[in-house]
């Protein structure tokens, strides 16, 4: 009952949408990625996708029940929450990984706020937080594409970042996924599949992933190793997590910015973070962390975009 | 006896230093890494609080009350030298594990809060008892909040390993699995709290 109850300002307009009706098209959208995940990882890395879906469900089934509130696990909140954990993971972690992250997300990412909408970060990136501070050995560890013996490769930003020159690595092998990394980030056009259909029907707006992507461009293209205005943006805008971060992660309903301004400036801030980690931070990747920071500073940024009320000067 | 003894149960669950009053977070936080520092911290601070609730109470009435802040943190920071040159003569390896989180305990809100909201009021002998369950209080929310962050955090309790095929949860010996255990603890007891208020 609480959540049919809506208080907002006019126009009221009616629309056939339900929060679960969102969330479960978002679910249909990351589908394609995880399918070429699967494809391009082996089998294993349908387990990690289970193993984190399964595990978030039930830690919100049980925490409910334990709390009493109504369980709402149809909303299909906790399953996108499992996907993006597990799309996250390098495809060959050890079983616990993805049980232990989706645990941490759902209980200690999401429902110690309240459950869905009142969590301040993105549960999922929560988890992948901890996992990777808690087990960066298992969560560095990636294996080459297309080669489902598990043989253990670098991603292309790593292999960057130890100063290799990366030569049998071309933009279309980058775009198609043939690389090293994580299960859902590595295929771009999968990705860019199930963005364009959460476009079409209006689920997501452009301005945060278009500023996100744009600002990391710009940024790796002026300040690159090689000296300014030389930097290989392509390469920055297709390897890492930036696609799956950028339409999938930052564009949450509930930890981002209400209005177009705000977003605008959250799509900037995530990009500047990015592409700072990216070139001179402690990491090779820097997305999960950059979502992360300007997720905490969306409420600041709500309150000072807050739109005007019409009519008033 | 029977209110004397009370006076110290209280510091322990009651009015827990840590859980309830949340008074001493710092060194908290930044000790609570195994379980020797947390309990070299905890007898440390029980000594220096209880010391110094104790002189308190008996110059109470001779301190005027407008310097009597400057005069407490001397007594304070006496009984605070006393335990670090101690510290360092017989347990230079807790020394160096501590750092400055001892000389630090002279401005713990902690023994200052005590002195300003018991010591100063209440007679010498109940001070001497409301330091000790304090210190007793904060010892072993250290040891819960160490304890934890150790067994999990690097396997092992008390520097020995334990379990073999266990993999550490490695943020929980970094100052965020601090934060991390104290939160959580924080919200299971105010559970409790809640859960008792109600009934």
């Amino acid at each position: 009952m609480r959540n049919n109850l809506i208080v907002s300002a006019s126009p009221h307009l009616h629309k056939n949408e339900s929060v679960s009706k969102i969330m479960w098209m978002v679910v249909i959208s990351l589908i394609p990625a995880g399918i070429a995940g699967v494809f391009i990882f082996g089998v294993s890395a349908l387990w990690v996708i289970a193993l984190g879906v399964i595990s978030a469900v039930a830690t919100e089934v049980i925490l409910q029940a334990l709390t009493k509130r109504k369980i709402s696990i149809l909303d299909g909140s906790a399953v996108i929450t499992g996907i993006l954990l597990a799309y996250n993971l390098p495809p060959h972690v050890p079983f616990w990984i993805p049980v232990i992250g989706s645990i941490f997300s759902i209980a200690i990412g999401k429902q110690i706020f309240g459950g869905l909408g009142q969590n301040i970060f993105n549960p999922a990136l929560v988890g992948r937080v901890f996992l990777m501070a808690s087990w960066p050995k298992y969560m560095t560890t990636f294996t080459q594409p297309l080669n489902y013996d598990a043989i253990t490769s670098a991603t292309p930003l790593a292999a960057i970042r130890e100063g290799k020159i990366l030569e049998h690595i071309s933009y279309l092998d980058l775009f198609l996924g043939k690389r090293g990394g994580c299960i859902g980030e590595v295929c771009i056009l999968a990705l860019l599949l199930g963005a364009l259909f959460l476009f079409s029907r209006g689920y997501i707006s452009w301005h945060i992933p278009v500023t996100y992507i744009a600002t990391v461009a710009a940024f790796t293209f002026i300040f690159s190793p090689q000296g300014f205005f030389k930097g290989d943006w392509l390469f920055h805008v297709l390897s890492g997590g930036l696609i799956l971060g950028a339409f999938f992660m930052a564009t949450d309903y509930v930890t981002s910015p209400l209005t177009y301004k705000g977003q605008v400036i959250f799509g900037f801030g995530c990009g500047i973070i990015t592409a700072v980690i990216r070139l001179w931070g402690g990491y090779p990747e820097g997305v999960s962390y950059a979502i992360l920071m300007m997720n905490a500073a969306a409420p600041i940024i709500d309150r000072f975009t807050r739109s005007q009320v019409y009519g008033r000067k | 006896m029977r209110k004397l003894f009370q006076e110290f149960l209280k510091g322990i669950i009651k009015e827990n230093p840590t859980f309830i009053l949340v008074l001493g977070l710092c060194p908290t936080l930044a000790v609570s890494v195994s379980l020797t520092n947390g309990i070299g911290m905890g007898i440390a601070a029980t000594f220096v609080l209880l010391g110094s609730n104790m002189i308190i109470a008996m110059i109470k009435n001779i301190v005027p009350d407008r310097i009597r802040i400057p005069c407490f943190i001397v007594v304070i920071a006496t009984f605070v030298t006393t335990v670090e040159m101690a510290m360092k003569a017989y347990s230079p390896a807790l020394d160096r594990a501590l750092g400055i989180y001892v000389p630090l305990i002279v401005v713990n809100c902690m023994v200052l809060g005590r002195a300003e909201a018991y010591a100063r009021k209440n007679s010498v002998l109940n001070s001497l008892f409301d330091g000790l369950g304090m210190g007793a209080g904060f010892t072993l929310a250290l040891m819960l909040i160490s304890g934890i962050r150790e067994i999990l955090g690097s396997g092992k309790i008390f520097g020995l390993s334990i379990a073999k095929g266990f993999e550490p949860v490695f943020v929980l010996g970094m100052p965020s699995g601090a934060l991390l255990v104290i939160g959580l603890l924080l919200g299971f007891f105010n559970i409790l709290k809640n859960r008792k208020s109600k009934i």
